[in-house]
C-alpha cells in the first residue's frame, strides 16, 4: 500500500476510507479473492485432467494419459534452456525465437496498419480506393501468403515475419480507421477553434480520441500473428516452437507435442493479456464521456 | 461599417445536399457592443445554432459578413470561444488538462509556462471548480462539466463568448445556480457573450437584450427586445417584479402568439391503416392518427424548457 510511507495523519485518513476491514488484517480479502478466482478454474483443471487420464490409460490409446506426458517431458520442464546446438535446444529458446519474429513482424504491422488506418479514416477518397482492397485480401488465410513471400524473400525467415505482419495488420488498420471516423464532431470542433495544426490535432485529439478502437484492433492482431506464427513455423524449420511441434510428431513424441501446445496457449494467453493491459492503461477514461 | 464590436451584416445561409437546397438563414443584421450580453432565442430548426456557428466560424455562410472588432470572421478562433452544449471536454484529460490544453496553445508564447499554469489555476477559480483539478469529465457530474467547459472557454480570453445552450442538458436547480454564476463572471469581466437559448426565464434574466428568430424555413430576426433590468439582478427578488414579468411575457408572446410552431404532416403521403399503427413521420406526441390520416397540418405547441 501506498501509505506505508507517509505521514500519521494520513494514514488514519486512510483507514478511516477502508472502512470495511477496520483494524483487520488484509488476509481474509486475499483469501476470498484467491478462492473466487483462482478455485474454479482448478477444479475444472483437475476434473479436465482426470477424464483425460481415464480415457487414455487403457490399452490401445493413441494418445498418452497427462501421467505419462509429464514423465516422458520431465527433462523439458525442468530445463528450458539448454543449447545442444542447432535446433536442438530447451522450449524456452524454441518459444523466445517465436516471440522474436512475432515481435518484429507485429511492430511493423502496428506501424504501418495505424498509419494506413489514419489515412483511410481521414480521408474518404482513400476509403473509398483502398477498403476494398483491403477487404479481398484480409480474407487471404495467412499460410497462403507464405510461397509468395519465400518467393519474394528468397530466406525463410523474412517470409515468417512477413506472414506475421500480414496477417496482423488488417484488423489494425480496420479498427484504427474505424475509431477515426467515429470522433466526435465536437472534438474536431474544439480543436479548430483552438486552432490546432495538424501534428497537434493528431496527437492531442485523433490517437487518444481513436485509442479504444485502435487498441481493440492491436488485441485482435496478437492473436492472430501468434495463430500464424505456429503455423509458419512449421513450414519453415529453424528454432521455434511451429517446428518443434513438426519436429516432435516425426520423431512421433507425442508428449513433446501436448507440452508444445500446453506453452503456445499460455504465450498466447499472456499476449493477449499484456496488449489489453496496456490498452488499458493508455486509454484510461477516454470509453466514458 | 460601424463603430459596433461585434456586426453580422445581411448573413445568408443556404445548405445544399445533392438537388436539396435549404434556405435557412435569411437577411441576418445584428450589432453588439462591447460587454454586451445577447441572447437568441427560437423555436428549434429555426438556424439560431447556425447563426452562432457562423460567428464561431465553424460554419460558413453563403453571402454576408461577420465582423468582430474591425476584423472580418472567416475561420474559427480562439478569440471566439465557444461553450457546447454537451460541454466536449476531452475525455481522456483531466479537468486541469482540459483547460491547458486551450491556455498552451492560445498562450503559449506569450505567457511563461508558470503565468499559464496560474491562468488555468484562475481561471478554474472562477467556476469553483478548483477542488476536482484532477478528475476526469467521467468523474465528476454534468453541471460541473459545464463549468469547465466554461472556464476553458474564458481562459482563451475570447474577444466575444459564445454559449451554445450551456445549461440545456442541465436539471433545473443546477442550471439556476450555473446561470447566477455566469451572471456574476459577466458583471466582473465584462465579456461580450453572446448565447443560444430557448428557456425564456434564462434569457430575461442573463440578456441586455434578447434576438427573437421567427420560424425557419428563411429564419431571421423578427424582433429584439430590450431588458432594461438593473444589475446584478436577483432571480427571487425578480420574481414579482412587473417589469420582468412583462418582459418575460413579451418573448413568450413572440414565441406562442407570432411565431407559433406550425407543424405539417404531409398529407402527399397519407398512411394507410395497416402503416398508421406504426410510428407516423413527423408525428409528435401531440398528433393523433386520424388528424394525421385526414392530412389536416397539426397545431402544436412546443414548450419552452424541453
Amino acid at each position: 500500500m501506498k501509505t506505508l510511507s507517509t505521514t500519521a495523519t494520513e494514514n488514519v485518513s486512510a483507514l478511516n476510507h477502508v472502512s470495511m476491514n477496520r483494524g483487520r488484517s488484509i488476509w481474509p480479502r486475499i483469501r476470498t479473492y484467491l478462492l473466487q478466482n483462482f478455485l474454479p478454474p482448478l477444479v475444472i483443471l483437475c476434473l479436465l485432467l482426470g477424464v483425460w487420464e481415464l480415457l487414455c490409460s487403457g490399452t490401445g490409446a493413441t494418445l498418452p494419459p497427462p501421467s505419462q506426458v509429464i514423465s516422458e517431458t520431465w527433462e523439458l520442464i525442468l530445463d528450458p534452456f539448454y543449447d545442444n546446438g542447432g535446433n536442438d535446444v530447451g522450449m524456452g529458446w524454441q518459444i523466445l525465437a517465436s516471440l522474436e519474429r512475432v515481435a518484429v513482424g507485429y511492430s511493423f504491422a502496428v506501424i504501418v496498419g495505424v498509419a494506413l488506418g489514419v489515412l483511410v479514416g481521414q480521408s474518404t477518397w482513400a476509403m473509398r480506393g483502398l477498403d476494398p482492397v483491403f477487404q479481398v485480401l484480409r480474407t487471404v488465410p495467412p499460410l497462403a501468403w507464405l510461397p509468395i513471400s519465400l518467393a519474394g524473400f528468397q530466406d525463410s525467415n523474412p517470409s515468417a515475419i512477413f506472414v506475421i505482419f500480414i496477417t496482423a495488420i488488417w484488423p489494425i488498420i480496420i479498427n484504427t480507421s474505424v475509431g477515426i471516423r467515429n470522433i466526435p464532431e465536437d472534438y474536431r470542433n474544439v480543436a479548430r477553434v483552438l486552432r490546432l495544426n495538424g501534428l497537434e490535432y493528431f496527437y492531442k485529439i485523433m490517437l487518444p480520441a481513436a485509442a479504444p478502437y485502435i487498441f481493440s484492433g492491436l488485441r485482435i492482431g496478437v492473436g492472430l500473428s501468434w495463430l500464424a506464427i505456429v503455423a509458419a513455423e512449421m513450414l519453415i524449420g529453424g528454432v521455434g516452437i511451429g517446428f518443434f511441434i513438426w519436429d516432435a510428431w516425426n520423431a512421433s513424441l507425442i508428449s513433446d507435442i501436448i507440452l508444445a501446445l500446453v506453452y503456445v496457449g499460455l504465450v498466447g494467453f499472456f499476449l493477449d493479456r499484456l496488449v489489453a493491459m496496456l490498452g488499458n492503461i493508455v486509454t484510461r477514461g477516454t470509453s466514458a464521456s | 461599417m460601424s463603430s459596433h464590436y461585434l456586426s453580422i451584416e445581411n448573413v445568408e445561409k443556404t445548405f445544399e445536399k445533392g438537388s436539396v437546397r435549404s434556405h435557412v438563414l435569411s437577411n441576418i443584421n445584428l450589432h453588439i457592443d462591447q460587454g454586451e450580453y445577447i441572447s437568441i432565442i427560437g423555436h428549434s430548426g429555426c438556424g439560431k445554432s447556425t447563426v452562432l456557428n457562423i460567428v464561431a466560424g465553424l460554419i460558413e455562410q453563403s453571402s454576408g459578413v461577420v465582423i468582430l472588432d474591425r476584423k472580418e470572421v472567416n475561420a474559427p478562433g480562439p478569440d471566439r470561444a465557444l461553450v457546447f452544449q454537451n460541454h466536449s471536454l476531452l475525455p481522456w484529460l483531466t479537468v486541469y488538462e482540459n483547460v491547458a490544453l486551450a491556455v498552451n496553445k492560445v498562450a503559449g508564447r506569450s505567457k511563461t509556462s508558470v503565468e499559464r499554469h496560474e491562468w488555468v489555476l484562475y481561471n478554474l477559480e472562477l467556476v469553483n471548480m478548483l477542488h476536482a483539478l484532477h478528475k476526469r469529465p467521467s468523474e465528476i457530474s454534468g453541471g460541473m462539466k459545464q463549468r469547465v467547459g466554461i472556464a476553458r472557454a474564458l481562459a482563451m480570453q475570447p474577444k466575444v463568448l459564445l454559449l451554445d445552450e450551456p445549461f440545456g442538458a442541465l436539471d433545473a436547480l443546477t442550471r439556476a445556480h450555473l446561470q447566477d454564476e455566469v451572471m456574476r463572471i459577466h458583471s466582473n469581466l465584462k465579456n461580450t457573450v453572446m448565447m443560444i437559448t430557448h428557456d425564456v426565464d434564462e434569457a430575461v434574466l442573463l440578456s441586455d437584450r434578447i434576438v427573437m428568430m421567427t420560424n425557419g424555413p428563411s429564419a431571421s430576426i423578427g424582433e429584439i427586445l430590450s431588458i432594461d433590468l438593473p444589475r446584478p439582478r436577483d432571480r427571487i427578488a425578480l420574481a414579482d417584479s412587473p417589469r420582468y414579468n412583462h418582459y418575460r411575457q413579451e418573448v413568450l408572446r413572440f414565441l406562442y402568439e407570432k411565431q407559433r410552431k406550425l407543424e405539417h404532416i404531409s398529407p402527399k403521403h397519407p398512411p394507410s391503416q395497416a402503416r398508421s399503427a406504426q410510428s407516423l413521420p413527423g408525428g409528435g406526441s401531440g398528433s393523433s392518427p386520424s388528424d394525421a390520416a385526414a392530412g389536416v397540418p397539426v397545431l402544436q405547441k412546443v414548450s419552452g424548457a424541453s
